[in-house]
This record gives structure tokens, sequence and C-alpha cells, in this order.
């Protein structure tokens, strides 16, 4: 890039030096919600309505934290979620490899068939109303399996995978075939094991789709205890209903208002994401790498 | 004697390459055979979940019974989309449409082009990874909580209002006024977009040769010159296939946001296509009608990607196909 070819000039130098103003301005815009929506879950409610929490928590408390754990519906949607999330993510992965594989193989008759039969699908579908009656028709309205099966693969990220598995040398195959080794055998004990990277990118792609979906949840799931939390809190955080008639907590000197406790849902619910997201975010871009190379 | 040596010839090859075939046949079973066992549930999952739905668009053209089923419901023809057409709240459902989806691309495109450029002209590398990564943060909040923190950021005790109050402002109800919202709603898909898109422009300017800006500052062209000749050339045709993927999608928003923001309140300018199939067809169980109104979405789209793709062939050498 052009970073060896600097340009000197006093123009250049001034664009830079905008230029990094204008970046911290992006970082400043990206990370302060995040940042005003934890410390305003950690203050009390009386000192976040006089204006005072601003940079940093106003008379810090962990009582908006404590309603929102009291609320019976928030920790079992937590549980749903996880368990959603778990399954869902497995069978992703599963049915996305089944998939990528047969279609990485040069020689696998009706591989441009099957190619295209995948990649209408990226274009067309049949819209809302027939895969709700479709899943209606199966039975498997109000089930988890209703959140599970009708994305269980995605054409983007198998055509992910696929892409890495064409990238193993051949070489491997044919010692593999030459040994022996039928086509369980060379995906269960060399593609796969070569292709761990991939795999684990694919993984937080599918699992970070399964946590934060909640329209799916909407449609298919009748029952409250099987809402997942994302479907909970948009009752609590966009529809204000509150399942606690008192916010006030007469044991406690500190005021939990709607405020706090809709930031503290809200922090409850993304905190796994902004747990992890820092260590994983590079698997993230090599994933998007592998497919934008291909795409 | 001789025609019938040449019968009994072309008989034998006949049999033999009816041989060869079968023999073939066996050969690429006996190879493939596995390859085939693998990919039976994916093949069974596309023909269930994605292709027996575009199977149900004949719904449109039924008068569906839930208790008859699709084959069994009487035909009506393009009933209902007559009605569709004939309804004067259907233009302002189409007209919401095409305008947020404009004003989205409008916006929306160009963010992230601009961003990868300012990104690709910073000089530290470490503070360009924290610049990225800081700014992909977004896309992976859920649409729940980015709507949530919409919500309460513009309400009358929002954040919003609070800087407005600031500098003397009376607190107002951004979320409750029809001509804020498609604002509202382009400038927070922005914010939580344009980090991640910009990897795919990163990428692709990662992909120019160094040897390009070597030549062009030997040739004494200066920063703005080789921005111009040499980088936005380098990235134009991925900027030209984000458009043309993008442009099949003229009818479609992305209303799961919109059902997340929008009140009876904002209809006017918030209700587009898809939020108007969920209620009129799972809220209204009207699944005909909601039925037809998505095939004119799927035509439309069709329509316009081809065309696009047909026009951008003969402009430039970047196509979809």
């Amino acid at each position: 890039m052009n970073v060896n070819v600097y340009d000197r000039s006093i123009g250049s130098r001034l664009f830079d030096i905008l230029n990094i103003v204008f970046m911290v301005f992006v970082v400043f815009v990206t990370i302060y919600p995040f940042y005003y929506i934890a410390i305003i879950s950690l203050s009390d409610g009386n000192a976040v309505l006089r204006g005072e929490a601003r940079f940093l928590p106003a008379a810090f408390t962990l009582d908006s934290y404590k309603l929102v754990m009291e609320n019976p519906s928030i920790p079992r949607s937590l549980l749903n979620s996880v368990l959603y999330t778990t399954i869902g993510t497995l069978v992703n992965l599963s049915f996305t490899a089944l998939c990528a594989y047969p279609l990485s193989r040069p020689h696998f008759s009706g591989r441009k068939f099957f190619t295209w039969m995948v990649t209408i699908t990226m274009f067309f579908s049949g819209g809302l109303i027939p895969l709700y009656l479709l899943v209606m028709n199966l039975g498997l309205l109000n089930t988890m399996w209703a959140l599970v099966l009708p994305a269980a693969i995605s054409p983007w990220n198998m055509f992910i995978m696929r892409t890495y598995f064409q990238s193993i040398p051949e070489e491997m195959y044919e010692a593999a075939i030459i040994d022996g080794a039928n086509d369980l055998q060379i995906l269960g004990k060399i593609v796969l094991p070569l292709a761990k990277p991939i795999m684990a990118t694919l993984l937080l792609f599918y699992a970070v789709g399964h946590w934060n979906s909640w329209f799916d949840a909407l449609i298919f799931l009748d029952e409250k205890s099987k809402y997942p939390i994302q479907l909970i809190m948009r009752g609590i955080v966009i529809l204000g209903q509150f399942e606690q008639t008192n916010l006030l907590d007469a044991a406690s000197d500190f005021v939990v208002i709607e405020k706090t406790l809709k930031y503290a849902t809200i922090m409850v619910s993304t905190l796994p994401i902004l747990a992890v997201y820092p260590f994983v975010q590079k698997y993230f871009v090599k994933g998007v790498m592998i497919g934008a190379i291909k795409g | 004697m001789k025609s019938i040596a040449l019968e009994a010839q072309k008989k034998s090859v006949a049999k033999t390459k009816k041989k060869a075939l079968v023999k073939r046949f066996i050969r690429v079973y006996n190879r493939d055979k596995y390859l085939y066992m693998l990919f039976l549930i994916p093949f069974v999952y596309f023909v269930v979940f994605k292709y027996a739905p575009m199977y149900g668009v004949l719904l449109a053209f039924k008068d569906y019974r839930i208790v008859k089923g699709v084959l069994g419901s009487p035909w009506v023809g393009l009933k209902y989309f007559r009605e569709f057409l004939s309804n004067p709240y259907s233009y302002k459902l189409i007209r919401n449409t095409v305008v947020l989806r404009v004003y989205q691309l409008l916006f929306g495109l160009p963010a992230p082009v601009v961003l990868a450029l300012l990104l690709n002209e910073l000089r530290s590398e470490k503070f360009k990874r924290f610049v990225q990564t800081a700014s992909y943060l977004p896309h992976f909040i859920s649409l729940v909580v980015v709507c949530g923190m919409i919500v309460t950021f513009v309400a009358t005790d929002g954040v919003v209002n609070e800087i407005v109050r600031f500098f003397g402002g009376k607190p107002f109800p951004w979320l409750m006024a029809p001509e804020w919202f498609r604002t509202i709603e382009i400038v927070s898909r922005i914010w939580q977009g344009t980090g991640w898109t910009s990897i795919i422009y990163l990428a692709a300017l990662s992909a120019i040769g160094p040897q390009l800006y070597e030549a062009a500052v030997i040739d004494g062209a200066n920063r703005w010159q080789r921005l111009i000749h040499i980088t936005v050339p380098g990235i134009a045709p991925t900027i030209i296939i984000m458009l043309l993927l993008r442009m099949g999608t003229l009818l479609t928003v992305d209303y799961q946001k919109i059902l997340l923001l929008y009140t009876g309140a904002t209809y006017e300018t918030a209700d587009v296509l898809g939020t108007y199939i969920y209620r009129r067809g799972l809220l209204g169980a009207d699944f005909s009608y909601a039925t037809a109104i998505g095939v004119f979405q799927s035509v439309v789209g069709l329509v316009f990607i081809v065309g696009s793709n047909w026009i951008a062939k003969r402009v430039s050498e970047t196509s979809l196909w």
C-alpha cells in the first residue's frame, strides 16, 4: 500500500491529522452508546434522573441487575437462548459441512446441478407466508426445531466453507485415496481437522445469528416459557412491559427506574457477545475475507 | 451382404456403447457413493425448506383454506393481485418501500467505501486495526438491542433530547414523527453496518498491486492523484458488484427492524410491503393475499436485478453473470 511512499506536503500532513481526528470520532460514536448503557445500568435511578451519569456511573449500585434477574422470564429465556444457540449451531455446522464437502470435490458427478440448486436459493425464496405454512404443516410450530431447521444451511457460509475445502492441496486427497480411504474417512480424518480455522469462524457467525435472532421466535413460538432472551428483551425495552409492578425496592436506599432497568436488561443479553468479541473478532474478519475473495 | 455386415457392426457398436455407459455409471457410483450419502441430508433440506416454499407461492393464485391445503384450495387466478393493485394503500406501501430503500442505498453504499478509503490512508497499522475492531462491533449486536437503544435514546427523556435541551430546544418525540422515521432508520443502519461492510472494500484495496503506486510516485503523482487514478478504479468493480447485488432488493427492505421501530403514528412513512405482509398474512391470517404481495415483490426484484445487470454489462466490464 501507499504507506511506504510518503507525501510530505503540508496538505497531505493536514489531511493525516484530520483523518486521525475523524477516526477518533468514529470510534467514539461506535463505543460510547455501549459505554453509556453500561454506566446507566450501574447507576442509581435518582442520580440518572438528575443527569449525573455521563462518563462514570453515578451512585454505583447493582440493584437494576438484581431486579432483572429476579424477573423469572429473564433467566429462563437466557437458558432457552443458550439451548437454541447450541443446538442450532451444531445443526448449522454439521449440515453445512455435509453440503460443502461433496460440492468441493471436483469429480462429484452432479456437482454443477447441485451447486445451482443451492445458488438459486440465495436469490429466490417462497417468502414469509409459505414458509410459515410449511413449518405449521410439518408440526414444528411452538417447538425449538422451528428456529433451527428452516435456516440450517446458509448458502453464503456454505460457499465460504467449500472455498476453504478446495484450498486443501489435492495431493492430500490423492494420498488418502491410495491408502484406501473413502470419502467419509477423508472428511472425518483429513478435511475437518485441517478446516478447524474456518469451522471456528462459521461457528461464531452461526452462533451470533442464533443468539441475536428474535423474529423466528415471534412468529413460530406461542408460549412465553419458550421465548429466547431477545423476544423477552423486546417486550421490556421496546414495548415497555414490566412484570414487576413496583420498581421501587423498599429495602434499598437506591431507586431503580425504567431506564436503568431497560439498560441492565440490554447488558445482560449483550454481555456474552461483548465479552468474547475482542478475542474472536479476527476469526470473523477471516471468514469475510475468504467470502470476499470468492465472490 | 455389405449392408447386413454394416448393420451388425452398428448393433455391436451400440451394444458396446451401452455397456460403456453402464460401466461408467457403475464406476461413478462406486467412486461417488459416499459423497451422495453425505449430500443426502443437505439435498433433503434444500428441497423441503427452500423449494417447497417456492411451490407454496401457488397460494397467491388460490383461495387458500387451511383444511383443504394448497392443492385442494380453489383457483382464483389473479384475483388477489387485482385486489392489491386496486387498493390505494398499496401505492403508499410501494412508495414507502422504494423511498426508504433508495435512501438506504444512496447513503448506505458510499459510507463503507469512504470509511475504507480513509482507513487505507492511515499511516499507523496499529491505529488502523484498532479503529477497524471498534467499527465492526455494532454488526454483532442484536437488532432488538440496537432498536432498544434507538427507542430509549430518542425518547423524550433520552440523550438526544438532552442534547436538544442543552442547546435551548424543546424535547421532541422523534419516533412518533413520520417525517423523522426514515432518518432514524438510515442513520442507525449506517452506524451498525458501515464498519463491517468496509471489510469487503479493504480486501479489494489490499489486492491493488504496490507497483502501481510506486510507478505513480516516480511519475510525480501526488496523494490525491494516486487516490483518484489508482485506488478508486481499483475498487470500482467491487462497488459495482455490491450495487448490483442490492438492485434486486428495491422492494425488500429490512422489515424486521421496522417492526421493532414503527408505531401506528408512523405508518404514514414506515409501513412497507414487508411489514404489511406480516400484519395481513400472519396476524390477519389472510394467507393468499399476503403471498400475492410477496410474489409481486419477488417479480419486481427479479426484473430489477436482471435489468441492472444488463445495463452494467453494457456500460462497464463488471456484471453478476
